[in-house]
């Protein structure tokens, strides 16, 4: 039997087909949005060309090799104001970087606290949460910056009232435990010191951390693969503190805290973490904890109580119901926004400048910026950095995200 | 057979006994302390701690509203009245208030009309969200309020408010004429229009700069209050179309057009806010036409309106994920092209999703537009930490400033978002 097929059709392309064809409309519009891109661009383009000011400068990056000429008050790398602007830059990168981690942090852990306590039976407590987590939620966060910068640089005690009395009595104010001395300077706070091998032991707590992290995998094996319990919590906390304790020792103790003493005039050794950086770092932890707060109990809220009954069922104590049942698809819900919540973080760093902390913004984009006049290559850089770093941040999450994401047809 | 037995037992009980009170333990007040906050050991600590951090908040909050002042014209005065007292000195609010609200610039005159115009916007905006249970029609006073919004606040000649909405409707009537022969012609035709309409009018105000004219006012003396407000509902109104436009064009299939949505709206995600406003304060300036003459709001209001766009359209991108594909299916299945699906089936569903994120990102806008202050403008933040914290009257009264600023805010986004919960119940059509 012989099917009837249509002759194909021989059809030449017509310009119609542009228009009206499915097929070819889709190359129509993309046409047309290519051009206006273009002209678009080629718009601005023309005018930064027509541009007396950006004409006469040019631009060019060269300016980062000249000396700064300026201060920086939180130099984690030696800097002078001879150094360049490109050293400048740096610094105020790593200040960036620095006061966003530390910032994460503490963020995550005022919200993890705050989002379990606001689903607690405890109604007085509960409702404290929901008090702090309406009031940082719905008030910027540059004010609350400024609010706590307001506090710590002026309701602080100052300096003078620390300094010991020449007659031998003591001072008005003395430090707590004898390391942490609030001043409207800042708080100093005792720093690490690492003599000669103390690397070796900080490098052995390394080691200990990633061995307990393989103490724990291997309990795992164990339980699942033959059917044993190995302990975990015994046998880590051993192995986290010993060698170090060990090393420490052996070594003759090179690694101690150097507190801050008073001296005739200020204070001496120690760290000091100014205002700026104490405003930065706590409102944005406990502006952003609000959030986090709300992201935890969304997901703690999001597994349904089937799951947590259904593994009580089975007879799992409420501990392990807690950590092998809610918490691991709790996790999934919490995990996407809580690293939103730290790509947020970073981006807030650069409300410093309200406060004079020299991040990122405060060197390139503020006084690099305004002493070489070259908006256009700071401002570019700027974006660059913040840039290059969210999406880094962002590229993590998508892996994990589809890493842990249910499979849908 | 009960009669015989009711002889042999001794006593038996007719009537019931009245059932006696619960222990007191167990009822009422007492019962919900004692399973609320004493229930255990550790809920005890809690309750305590909780009654603990309350009692220092408010010892510390109430002597200072109830031994505050009003009363005073400067620091020294309202320290005279308080004696110490540990009150607050409220007086500064009272005297800088309509500073805080309009900013140091805006002609005192002249501030009934920004006043006005805010009064109305309780009028505009109800029709908007409450679309519900209000009738349609009503729609048209948001409609028309941006113009008359326009017109009070900046002044100059009524003409071009009214021109310019009525190009616009224009363009509209032209775009739903045509429409019928294809949605792309249809808004090519009615942009065409509504541009050659923008541009008569343009001259037809510059003729008749007089006609019914309110003194005008330079968008330089917008401050206070006020500039949040204004930068807040112009650039979320604006980015919500732009939003779904870019929403749309992330998802489509046109690999230009899809590229280009996916580079703006990461790069803008992956930027701080801040950085975009020095763009609008020093580069942006660098890459409009020399002469012309775009004043630093306008500016910002495209800058931020870009910022939000981004956000907005991932909200939005998150709707649209969200909808089965049976949906699009279906829609193709009924032999509806792309605008229509779109427009009958797709984003109505999908917005309806995302209304609590885009409320959520207008709140985060709202509260960023504080950042304009950084570029000195005067803002609400910018007029407290300029013109009055360093003002030698009200020097050093952070404390009752900064509380007004909070309260303020706080008003304004707790409202919004409680009113995008009620939205949410409203919309949820499952049956949970």
């Amino acid at each position: 039997m012989t099917t009837m097929t249509d002759p194909p059709q021989v059809e030449g392309f017509r310009i119609g087909q542009l228009i009206n064809d499915t097929r070819y409309r889709s190359y129509t519009f993309q046409f047309i949005a290519l051009v206006c891109l273009i002209l678009g661009f080629s718009w601005l383009a023309y005018n930064a060309s027509q541009n007396d000011q950006l004409q006469s400068n040019g631009f060019s990056y060269e300016f980062l090799y000249n000396p700064a000429g300026y201060d920086i008050n939180q130099q984690p790398i030696p800097y002078t104001s001879q150094d360049t602007h490109l050293r400048a830059t740096i610094i105020g990168a790593i200040n960036t970087i620095i006061v966003a981690f530390l910032a994460c942090v503490t963020a995550t852990i005022f919200g993890v606290i705050a989002g379990v306590l606001r689903l607690s039976n405890n109604w007085i407590i509960s409702k404290l949460m929901s008090v702090y987590v309406e009031m940082f939620r719905n008030i910027p966060v540059l004010i609350w910056i400024i609010i706590i910068f307001t506090v710590a640089a002026n309701t602080f005690p100052p300096i003078s009232e620390f300094r010991l009395p020449r007659d031998g009595s003591d001072p008005e104010r003395g430090l707590l435990f004898g390391m942490f001395a609030a001043t409207n300077q800042g708080v100093f706070v005792p720093r690490l010191v690492f003599a000669d091998l103390g690397w070796i032991v900080a490098a052995t707590f390394l080691a200990s951390i990633a061995g307990v992290f393989g103490w724990k995998a291997h309990a795992k094996r164990k339980l699942y693969g033959e059917g044993k319990e190995v302990p975990v919590l015994g046998p880590s906390l051993a192995i986290l503190l010993v060698p170090t304790i060990v090393v420490y020792f052996i070594l003759g103790m090179p690694v101690s805290l150097e507190n801050p003493e008073m001296g005739r005039f200020r204070f001496e050794g120690g760290f000091l973490l100014r205002p700026s950086l104490i405003a930065l770092w706590f409102a944005l932890s406990i502006y952003t904890g609000a959030f986090i707060a709300e992201n935890v109990r969304a997901g703690i809220l999001a597994i349904s109580k089937g799951q947590s009954e259904a593994a009580a069922a089975l007879g799992l104590r409420p501990g392990r119901i807690m950590s092998l049942v809610v918490l691991p698809q709790a996790l999934r819900v919490i995990i996407p926004p809580l690293i939103s919540q730290y790509l947020n973080i970073t981006k807030n760093t650069s409300l410093a400048i309200a406060v004079g902390y020299m991040d990122l913004t405060g060197t390139l984009g503020g006084i690099t910026l305004n002493q070489t006049g070259r908006a256009l290559e700071c401002i570019l850089l700027l974006m660059l950095f913040y840039l290059t770093f969210s999406l880094a941040i962002s590229a993590i999450m998508n892996v994990y995200n589809n890493s842990v994401k249910l499979k849908e047809r | 057979m009960s009669d015989t037995h009711a002889q042999s037992v001794a006593f038996v009980r007719k009537t019931e006994i009245p059932a006696s009170p619960p222990p007191m333990a167990e009822t009422g007040a007492l019962k919900w302390v004692r399973e609320n906050l004493f229930s255990g050991p550790f809920n005890t600590i809690m309750t305590l701690l909780g009654l603990l951090v309350i009692f220092y908040l408010l010892s510390g909050l109430i002597p200072w509203i109830v031994n505050g002042t009003w009363e005073g014209s400067n620091i020294q005065e309202c320290r005279a009245i308080l004696q110490g007292n540990g009150g607050g000195c409220f007086a500064v609010i009272a005297d800088r208030w309509p500073q805080l609200l309009f900013g140091f610039q805006y002609p005192d005159y002249l501030r009934w009309r920004p006043t006005l115009a805010f009064l109305l916007l309780f009028a505009a905006v109800p029709p908007a969200l409450f679309v519900m249970y209000l009738p349609r029609w009503t729609l048209i006073a948001t409609a028309v309020y941006p113009f008359v919004a326009y017109w009070l606040i900046w002044g100059g000649t009524v003409l071009s408010p009214v021109l310019t909405a009525a190009s616009l409707l224009a363009g509209y009537l032209v775009f739903q004429k045509v429409e019928r022969r294809g949605f792309v012609l249809g808004l090519a035709a009615g942009i065409a229009t509504a541009f050659v309409a923008l541009t008569i009018s343009g001259f037809i105000t510059s003729a008749a700069s007089g006609v019914l004219a309110l003194e005008l006012v330079e968008s330089r003396a917008m401050g206070g209050f006020m500039l949040n407000m204004i930068l807040g509902t112009v650039c979320v109104s604006l980015s919500i179309p732009l939003g779904i436009l870019l929403a749309l064009g992330r998802q489509s299939k046109l690999p230009i057009v899809k590229g280009f949505c996916v580079v703006f709206i990461e790069f803008v995600r992956g930027v701080p806010l801040i950085t975009l406003l020095f763009v609008a304060n020093v580069v942006l300036a660098y890459f409009l036409p020399p002469n012309a003459n775009f004043d630093l709001i306008i500016r910002v209001i495209i800058m931020i309106t870009m910022f939000s766009a981004a956000y907005i359209a991932e909200v939005i991108r998150g709707g649209l994920a969200a909808l089965p594909k049976g949906q699009y299916e279906a829609a193709d299945s009924l032999g509806l092209d792309y605008p229509q699906a779109m427009r009958l089936i797709i984003l109505p569903q999908a917005l309806k999703i995302s209304i609590p994120g885009i409320v959520n990102v207008a709140v985060g806008l709202f509260k960023d537009t504080t950042l304009v202050s950084i570029i000195s403008m005067f803002d609400l933040v910018g007029m407290i930490r300029g013109p009055i914290l360093s003002s030698t009257q009200w020097v050093g009264v952070y404390w009752e400033l900064w509380a007004a600023a909070c309260v303020l805010f706080f008003i304004v986004c707790y409202g919004i978002s409680q009113y995008s919960q009620w939205l949410e119940r409203q919309l949820r059509t499952d049956h949970r």
